[in-house]
């Protein structure tokens, strides 16, 4: 579940409260904030939407976790980088198409 | 609360990969449509965290369908139509190409790779498109209820803009119903919002269900995690708690026997036999699948993780509302169904249709509906026909959720049922709907009808389980364990209070005839 939204990070674009499937999040003083965990269905998308990678989803779908902000800092923006999503696109290639190749591959196996 | 109303010639109500594509061919017949969405249109529903690889099969040689449909049909127990199955084939090898625009498709040696799309990626070239073509968006506007004319037909439907707290009417010639299946809230991955809405407005206008007995689908996961990507699966070994190896291999039969493994205690995943070129390569092929194991310091490839089974309720279960035409129209006038929110028996019979007829099916049904609705485009005057709420809360939220999980949930009993589990099961569900039919549970509306449509949906669920006293397709009873070929006919559902279940004797094209 939506585990932190770091607002030394977030620019306030509001991007999360209008994508967000699962309307967890409310505009707050110039940031939004995580207004309705319970709510969250750990989908990961408002980690792809997010620019600044300010927010991190804990894997847990079940119940809230408390994360530490130093310890997920270096995996911050890593499945927005690893989607090629936005201006990631060019380095990381989305290669989804390969799907039938490994299928096949493992009916083979 | 003053409501805003709205007028169009095409509701369409959900905006996931059915309600998008229903949307956008409703709005190139030259229509108004507005397509109104719980959540957002390209996060919301299954397909934006899956990766579908649709059914495709080239047109030419002819065989090559004819082959297709025939082996699918056969896999259907008697309750698939080919002719329905040669229709989705067909749209989809016609359509994906048209998303060109929107979405990256790869190029390799001339042939370009049209079949399977990223989901995210997917749904966000959805959006595009439809706003190109001039769709109306309303994003995080849940519809509590759909409002019928004098005669019975579909005059529109109500709702809120649930960001402003303003709750709007939409007066509409047609309305499609693009809601998606029901996931009994398993935490299955982007299901969120899946909570059967559209079979409870649906049949509460009139309409009717086939297919409810088969909503019975699992599939694997981490434990406490949803990510019920399954590709690397494929190459799964299972272990014990004390490190025995499992008997179960990949393949059909897995679900079941990895529900008889939990059953017995701890099941534990190893994929090591997943090729390295292939592991180097996983988090460009599907990123989401890596990232919980990231998350919690696993290399699945060396190290053996818990799993779990995830239920898919109708999603990869068939069960859904029934339509009576081409155009998916349901029993109700003016009222269509596509994707997920409508029945897939016609495409899969009694199996599930797994991610590439299911995906298959919302991109075709969703067009053909979006057209049939266009053509209607006569307003009429309305009556909303929501039910009176009123009295203080029975059951909070979690209680009505828990009860749903614990009957719904548990392959002991919904995997591998019996006449005694399944009254028990719906003696509860029936308690459940008693409380929180015309009370309400929380402080929310657009939040109560999804715990109504979700209790509703386990009922309809259970009682044609019991119906159908016989094992078929992913429907197993314990106490009927054979196949019954005096049972060869679709189950339809109807009521809201009083469920009734009637069996519906449908000719289905024959094979030759295609």
């Amino acid at each position: 579940m939506i585990a932190d939204l770091d607002p030394s990070i977030c620019n306030g674009c509001g991007v999360c409260v209008q994508i967000c499937p699962a309307n967890v999040f409310d505009m707050g003083a110039g940031t939004p904030v995580i207004a309705r965990t319970d709510d969250c269905q750990t989908c990961f998308l408002c980690e792809l939407y997010c620019e600044t990678d300010a927010i991190y989803v804990d894997p847990d779908c079940e119940a809230p976790v408390a994360v530490d902000r130093e310890q997920i800092s270096p995996l911050r923006g890593k499945f927005r980088r690893e989607s090629g999503w936005g201006e990631q696109a060019a380095e990381h290639p989305n290669l989804h198409w390969r799907m039938d190749e490994i299928f096949r591959r493992a009916r083979e196996a | 609360m003053s409501r805003t109303v709205y007028s169009t010639d095409v509701l369409v109500i959900g905006g996931g990969l059915a309600g998008c594509w229903a949307a956008v061919a409703a709005v190139r017949e030259g229509v108004r449509v507005i397509l109104a969405e719980k959540g957002y249109v390209g996060t919301s529903g299954v397909t934006a965290t899956a990766g579908p690889g649709h059914w495709w099969v080239p047109p030419n040689p002819p065989e090559l369908r004819q082959k297709a449909i025939a082996e699918r049909h056969a896999r259907g127990m008697g309750l698939s139509d080919p002719q329905w199955m040669a229709r989705i084939i067909d749209t989809t090898w016609k359509t994906l190409p048209t998303l060109s625009n929107h979405y990256h498709f790869y190029t390799e040696n001339g042939v370009t790779h049209y079949r399977g799309l990223r989901g995210p990626e997917y749904m966000r070239a959805m959006r595009a498109l439809a706003i190109e073509a001039g769709v109306t968006i309303m994003d995080q506007s849940p519809i509590h209820d759909l409002t019928l004319a004098a005669d019975g037909s579909v005059a529109g439907a109500v709702g809120e803009h649930r960001q402003l707290q303003q709750a709007f009417e939409v007066k509409a010639g047609a309305v499609v119903m693009a809601t998606g299946g029901c996931a009994f809230f398993s935490h299955l991955l982007g299901s969120g919002n899946n909570t059967g809405d559209g079979y409870r407005m649906a049949v509460a206008a009139g309409a009717d269900l086939s297919g409810m007995e088969f909503t019975n689908y699992y599939t694997v996961a981490p434990v406490r995690s949803n990510m019920t990507r399954s590709m690397a699966y494929s190459f799964a070994r299972y272990f014990d708690s004390v490190g025995r190896e499992l008997d179960i291999k990949p393949g059909p039969e897995v679900n079941e026997a990895l529900a008889k493994a939990l059953m017995r205690g701890k099941v534990f995943c190893w994929l090591d036999r997943v090729p390295q070129d292939i592991q180097a390569i996983m988090p460009h092929v599907q990123p989401n699948f890596v990232a919980p194991f990231d998350r919690r310091g696993i290399n699945p490839y060396r190290d053996r993780f818990e799993v779990t089974l995830r239920g898919e309720g109708t999603i990869r279960g068939i069960g859904g509302i029934n339509v009576i035409d081409d155009a998916c129209q349901t029993r109700v006038p003016g009222l269509f169904a596509a994707g997920d929110a409508a029945t897939r028996e016609l495409i899969a019979g009694a199996v599930s249709g797994g991610g590439a007829q299911n995906s298959a099916w919302a991109l075709s049904s969703g067009q053909w509906a979006g057209r049939g609705a266009a053509r209607r485009r006569q307003i009429r005057t309305s009556e909303v026909v929501s039910m009176r709420i009123s009295g203080a809360p029975l059951l909070s939220v979690e209680e009505v959720v828990t009860a749903v999980r614990q009957e719904m949930e548990p392959p002991a009993k919904n995997m591998f049922r019996s006449d005694s589990q399944l009254r028990r099961s719906l003696q509860r569900m029936d308690a459940v709907w008693a409380a929180v039919r015309d009370r309400p549970v929380s402080s929310e509306r657009w939040r109560d009808q999804a715990l109504r449509a979700t209790v509703a949906t386990a009922r309809w669920s259970l009682n044609a389980a019991l119906t159908r006293t016989e094992s078929r397709g992913m429907h197993r009873r314990t106490d009927f364990p054979a196949l019954d070929p005096h049972q060869a006919h679709r189950l339809i559902v109807s009521g809201m209070d009083q469920v009734a279940v009637c069996p519906h004797f449908a000719l289905a094209t024959p094979l030759e005839a295609l």
